[in-house]
């Protein structure tokens, strides 16, 4: 492959952000090569390709960078128009998948984080606003599906999918650490079913880390939201620290 | 064709109500427009968004749009003349890049800015500082970020706005200035003058007003 059509993804495997790249890449059958990221000491490449967030992911394609998971995601789409879409092709069904991705990432997300970094009084009220995001998203889902079977495969997994299985692929670690369900199948039947399509996607699956390692980053965002510690390790955005840095990828 | 009907549910005063106006002007796209009371949300509303019960809302033929962003996308694959984004899958992703740039870290930081004090306040401010010379650096030489015309940031950015606004009612130095962001200052005045966007900025008084209704007790001990 010629050097200008060279695809590089900087990562680090922990981060749910990246696995979103990282699943659009190998849907759509896109070589690449991943360079694995010491979010305490960043490359200088990796300075340099993002330099307004300095984060993980970054895709780097005919030497040009883009950053932040929902815009790698869309111009993967926009760019290999080979593989399966990951957007529909109606402007309305694409609007409504934009709109729910929005509020997985913004409504969801960002209150997961919270309950996994708060306890006592603030955490249950955490816990309470997930739990109403998760009946907005349950109804919705009702509403984007319109009755029909929503079959999940590595053919036809789009933007929300992965969005989706970023967040709650973890969702067993999540319950173990934070004592909480949120992919319940009595309250939200749905979503739960969908969820659990979604970890069993072979692409998503080999993409995983096991189950303990996730545990062990959940355990250790807790601990250090919840103790500030004196050996200066602080807990940043999107969370990922010294020790997770050094831990092997899975 | 079949007749469209096409609503938009915003407010005056909303920078993200303002970006789909301009959308659909700069496509000639007929709307009627329905100004909400947000203390008093109409049934009509709540209905076509009831996850976020908020404004914008767009109403194609029935079917609803939420999510500034979502909506200008819907809006330039819909209407697919005078295009909003590039062509150019990577244009368009930079294009997005700061758009979400400008909701995430921009929106927060200004309306932290007008109420903060003191050492807070010139924190935010710094920052926003910061976040303009990044908009300077993807703007460059071009005229709008969209380069001739306006575009999908540009319309995205009228939100710069809601700042220069609230800093003049509130009586406190413009960030935005000729000296400090030329560039930035270049493309605001541009924006302004553009015949399309200029219908659709509120009268400056009215504006003025709000802000210092809204905020003016908040800097009362400055």
């Amino acid at each position: 492959m010629a050097e200008e059509n060279k695809v590089k993804l900087h990562g680090m495997w922990a981060s749910p952000y990246v696995k979103r790249v990282e699943i659009a890449l190998k849907i759509k059958g896109i070589p690449y090569e991943y360079v694995e990221e010491d979010l305490v000491n960043k490359s200088q490449l990796l300075l340099q390709y993002n330099p307004v967030h300095k984060k993980v992911p970054v895709l780097i394609h005919d030497g040009k960078p883009i950053c932040e998971s929902l815009v790698i995601l869309e111009y993967i789409d926009e760019t290999w128009k080979n593989g399966p879409p990951l957007l529909p092709q109606d402007p309305y069904k694409r609007a409504k998948v934009r709109f729910w991705t929005s509020f997985v990432e913004k409504e969801l997300l960002e209150n997961v984080l919270l309950v996994v970094t708060s306890e006592g009084e603030a955490q249950e009220k955490a816990i309470k606003v997930v739990f109403e995001k998760l009946k907005l998203l349950e109804e919705g889902l009702k509403d984007l599906f319109q009755g029909e079977t929503h079959h999940i495969d590595g053919e036809n997994m789009g933007i929300l999918d992965i969005f989706l299985c970023s967040l709650f692929g973890a969702h067993k670690a999540q319950e173990e650490v934070l004592g909480v369900k949120f992919i319940d199948p009595e309250k939200f039947p749905l979503l739960s079913s969908w969820v659990t399509a979604l970890t069993e996607v072979a692409v998503v699956k080999a993409l995983q880390p096991p189950h303990e390692k996730l545990v062990v980053v959940y355990q250790f965002l807790r601990q250090k939201a919840l103790q500030p510690s004196a050996d200066g390790v602080e807990v940043k955005e999107g969370v990922y620290v010294r020790s997770l840095s050094r831990s092997s990828p899975s | 064709m079949a007749e469209e009907e096409v609503k938009l549910f915003g407010t005056w005063a909303s920078p993200f109500s303002r970006r789909i106006e301009v959308a659909l002007k700069l496509k000639g796209v007929q709307f009627e427009y329905i100004e909400e009371d947000l203390t008093n949300k109409s049934p009509a509303l709540l209905n076509y968004n009831p996850v976020n019960k908020q404004i914008p809302v767009l109403v194609h033929n029935g079917k609803p749009v939420a999510e500034s962003l979502v909506i200008m996308e819907y809006i330039d694959e819909t209407w697919k003349h005078n295009p909003i984004l590039p062509v150019d899958p990577y244009e368009r992703a930079m294009a997005r890049f700061w758009a979400k740039y400008i909701d995430e870290k921009f929106w927060p930081a200004a309306r932290k800015s007008v109420v903060a004090k003191g050492e807070e306040q010139k924190g935010e401010i710094d920052e926003i500082q910061q976040q303009m010379k990044n908009l300077e650096g993807e703007l460059k030489e071009k005229k709008f970020f969209g380069g001739e015309s306006l575009g999908f940031l540009d319309i995205a950015a009228n939100i710069i706005i809601w700042l220069v606004v609230a800093q003049e009612a509130l009586g406190m130095d413009q960030i935005l200035n000729e000296e400090k962001l030329p560039v930035l200052y270049g493309w605001l005045q541009r924006l302004l003058d553009d015949a399309v966007f200029n219908e659709c900025v509120p009268p400056k008084d009215r504006h003025l007003d709000l802000f210092k209704v809204r905020f003016g007790s908040s800097i009362a001990s400055k």
